[in-house]
């Protein structure tokens, strides 16, 4: 919402368009951090498709690039990763 | 245009065909569901054009017509009671994002006990949900209000959704002449939907997201402002009406022989019908009482009750309906209303009819003749009085 001082020019309702980080670097958010074996990566870019926050991108060779900016750590690309080519460790270790 | 002979639900259906509604998401209950039967016979046999979600609650049922009406057409449900209790949260979702929603609510007092006989407890429960609320007294009522509804919710000046209240059997169940006007004339007073904003696929954004203190305020504000636009605006869509249909309920307040009259019993709904039988019989007998229908619930007719109460000695409410630990909303807000006036009526509230217990004329005639007698020895027995209560 832009910022405003008087109230005719506020919207009926709030209405918020998709920006990138306009809740900030939410991957701060995060306890365990995604790790990927390229060895092992097959390159099937499930961990893309299911990613719920699109922290995960394709590179040219279609392995996963994961963006630790605003990646949470939810750990799902790594169950899912049918040949457990993603580790998940600990932030501080 | 047709005359027909019909139930108020029925009728309610019959409304929101006129409205050209485009959604309907509904959860049947006991005494709305012929509203939403109705509706779904339209559906099905092709004299609605519109989709008719079935859901698993009311919650849902509110929640679907909140999508459909944010994504840009008419939408209307239909509920009784729990079942608006259910929906309490998605109220509040709606009159926040501003959707014109119409909604018939077929009232029914609340349960424990149980009890599907009618009384506003479960609409009255719902006041401080920013939807605006409207009382019909006749089935024929109930189709002008809901077509007069859709034109006042999506006038931009408002934006809020309404209810659209009939009590249970009373009217819901009980058959009764009706016009129902031609498409074309609907149509030619009814244009088509118009949202505030709508979601769109090529411009996504979502709504009504966090806010933080700095705004919030500003927000309510602007709903507070709506119902007060709504205030001016319901007399001239009624008059609107009227001038098309022939038919019209007094804007906010409909009221019956209030010209000099000392005592005016002050009622919603049906009992307003019921009143003015009592006022007819009273009035023979020489006594100078008038009767006022709260039509208009939310907004709260503020200024027709303070005009109303220059020039009588005496207001009775009778609320079908308690707040409980304090008295009805139509006696407390009556008295709210008058407050700061130098020369305020006496006011005198009856709690009545809870549950579904009848209240006929000679009922009202009976208040009526306690609140005469108060007149006369300028004091209250009881400032709030259950009628009808075995001792």
């Amino acid at each position: 919402m832009t910022l405003t001082k008087s109230r005719k020019e506020m919207p009926l309702t709030p209405l918020s368009s998709p920006t990138e980080g306009s809740m900030g670097k939410t991957g701060s958010w995060r306890t365990f951090r995604p790790e990927v074996n390229y060895a092992k990566c097959t390159r099937c870019a499930l961990c893309w498709i299911y990613c719920p926050d699109a922290a995960i991108s394709r590179q040219e060779d279609d392995s996963p690039k994961i963006d630790y900016d605003y990646c949470k750590g939810c750990g799902i690309c790594a169950n899912e990763c049918p040949t457990k080519a993603i580790a998940m460790k600990r932030e501080e270790e | 245009m047709a005359l027909i002979v019909d139930t108020a639900n029925h009728i309610a259906g019959y409304a929101a065909k006129a409205a050209r509604v485009k959604v309907v998401a509904a959860y049947p209950i006991t005494p709305q569901t012929t509203v939403v039967e109705k509706i779904a016979d339209f559906v099905e046999s092709g004299q609605m054009d519109a989709e008719y979600i079935r859901v698993e609650s009311e919650h849902s049922a509110m929640v679907a017509c909140i999508g459909a009406a944010a994504a840009g057409v008419r939408t209307f449900t239909a509920t009784s009671s729990h079942g608006l209790a259910l929906m309490h949260e998605a109220l509040h979702w709606a009159s926040g994002s501003r959707l014109p929603i119409v909604m018939a609510v077929v009232n029914r007092a609340m349960g424990a006990p149980w009890s599907i006989w009618p009384d506003f407890s479960d609409s009255l429960s719902q006041r401080d949900t920013g939807w605006m609320q409207f009382y019909c007294a006749d089935n024929q009522e109930v189709f002008d209000t809901i077509i007069q509804a859709y034109k006042l919710c999506e006038n931009e000046q408002v934006f809020l959704p309404a209810m659209i209240c009939l009590e249970g059997f009373i009217l819901s169940h009980t058959t009764a002449p009706a016009n129902i006007p031609n498409q074309e004339e609907v149509d030619a007073f009814l244009p088509a939907y118009k949202s505030g904003w709508m979601l769109d696929v090529d411009r996504p954004y979502s709504h009504a997201n966090l806010v933080s203190p700095e705004y919030y305020m500003e927000f309510r504000y602007m709903i507070q402002e709506a119902m007060e636009n709504a205030k001016q605006l319901i007399p001239k869509v009624d008059k609107e009406y009227g001038k098309q249909f022939g038919r019209e309920y007094g804007g906010m307040i409909e009221k019956y022989k209030c010209d000099g009259a000392d005592l005016v019993m002050l009622t919603m709904g049906t009992m307003g019908s019921e009143a003015r039988l009592t006022v007819d019989k009273l009035r023979n007998e020489g006594y100078k009482v008038g009767s006022a229908r709260v039509r208009v619930y939310r907004p709260y007719p503020v200024e027709e009750i303070l005009k109303l109460a220059k020039n009588v000695q005496m207001i009775s409410t009778i609320d079908r309906h308690i707040s409980f630990g304090m008295e009805g909303f139509l006696g407390s807000e009556t008295k709210a209303a008058l407050f700061n006036q130098k020369d305020r009526p006496m006011i005198a509230s009856f709690i009545a009819g809870l549950g579904g217990r009848d209240v006929t004329a000679d009922s009202i005639e009976k208040m009526a003749q306690k609140s005469l007698k108060s007149m006369r020895e300028g004091k209250l027995e009881k400032t709030t009085e259950w009628f009808d209560l075995k001792e």
